[in-house]
């Protein structure tokens, strides 16, 4: 059954996810690319970079997009509801314990171990998109010589701005897709 | 108009209105629903959105989801939340179901390659930047603990291939265990 799959799978993203923005995109890319194999790496790259571009959250989007290729737009309704089903229980769960006992100091506990977790599981996460943007491929080829200037250069300005001026990701993805059209003509 | 229709109206079309313009995700969000619920429409009290964004924040799933489910759920009950949620995801599905049916003839596009080929070591870059910054925040804990679990959860999924749950789980265990430590020897110290 596809769809109680698909429901299944991104319900444990949504399980998961925790600590919003990135946190979902390693599990994203375990559940869709290694264990389901429902998208390619650069499929799944494809969908990072569309959410970067789009609004809504990334496993919204990403459950979104997966679901409409597995299973049409039926898919894509079954997706997103597994993606959302653990919030809507666990953030009540949790305003009421907040409202009733006023202190959450063992989640917070959990967070704070969860935190440098998190940051390392997207920093391997990011590792393969930048690998997979170098050199085209999910893994470091054998002969490293064969590197993409263009992203490099690319990947090396869009941080540097960044990290310089504090602007909002949405410009640097636009520059950076201006730049990946002049670029790629002149050479 | 049956004023108890008008706040569920309210409702679904400022969770919609949010989630369809806001880009970069819920860091963003969360300041622009506190000014519509907080200071726009007095529906919820300052501190209050506060301690709504630390649940937000704290809680599994998406930061703006889990933002609208409580303030839904405070405003209006389960009903409420059930419409906050619909108001915020329906976007998403909607834009990105649209983009996907274009996307196969879109990709083979030479014009489009380039620029999603230019705009994938943007992401890279985007990445690599919120990796230093919270790495960084890491860093000026300056303790042992975080720093370990962040070295060992890296080498952990990138060499090792260890299930990322399973990690997760182990990492929230030791993050509990530790507070609870912690809060006994505060006490023994008083």
């Amino acid at each position: 059954m596809i769809y109680l799959k698909l429901l299944w799978s991104f319900f444990q993203i949504g399980l998961f996810s925790i600590g919003g923005g990135y946190a979902a995109m390693p599990l994203i890319q375990n559940q869709v690319v290694d264990v389901h194999a429902w998208l390619s790496m650069s499929q799944f790259a494809d969908i990072m970079t569309i959410a970067e571009m789009t609004p809504g959250p990334i496993a919204i989007n990403s459950a979104t997009f997966v679901g409409i290729r597995v299973g049409g737009i039926p898919g894509a309704i079954v997706a997103t509801l597994g993606c959302v089903l653990p919030s809507c229980v666990i953030v009540m769960i949790l305003a009421y314990v907040y409202y009733r006992f006023k202190g959450l100091s063992i989640i917070q506990g959990v967070l704070y171990g969860l935190r440098p977790a998190v940051v390392a599981m997207i920093a391997s996460a990011g590792l393969s998109l930048l690998i997979l943007s170098f050199y085209g491929s999910r893994d470091l080829p054998a002969d490293l010589s064969g590197i993409n200037l263009i992203s490099v250069a690319i990947f090396a300005v869009g941080l540097f701005i960044l990290r310089r001026w504090k602007v909002g990701p949405i410009y640097v993805m636009m520059g950076a897709g201006i730049a990946g059209v002049i670029l790629y003509h002149i050479v | 108009m049956n004023p108890n229709h008008n706040k569920y109206l309210t409702l679904f079309l400022s969770t919609f209105q949010l989630s369809a313009f806001t880009f970069g995700g819920g860091f963003v969000i969360v300041p622009l629903m506190r000014k519509k619920f907080v200071e726009k429409l007095g529906w919820i009290g300052e501190q209050e959105m506060l301690d709504l964004t630390a649940i937000a924040q704290s809680s599994p799933g998406a930061i703006a989801v889990n933002a609208s489910i409580l303030v839904g759920y405070r405003i209006a009950g389960i009903p409420g939340a059930l419409l906050t949620v619909l108001g915020t995801v329906l976007p998403p599905l909607i834009i990105i179901s649209v983009i996907s049916m274009f996307y196969a003839a879109f990709r083979d596009n030479t014009i489009v390659n380039m620029a999603m080929n230019g705009m994938l070591a943007g992401v890279a870059a985007v990445i690599c930047d919120v990796v230093l910054t919270l790495g960084k925040g890491i860093l000026q804990l300056r303790r042992l603990l975080p720093i370990l679990i962040l070295l060992t959860s890296f080498a952990a999924v990138r060499f090792f291939q260890v299930n990322i749950i399973l990690i997760i789980l182990v990492c929230g265990l030791l993050g509990a265990l530790d507070a609870v430590h912690r809060n006994r020897s505060e006490q023994g110290e008083r």
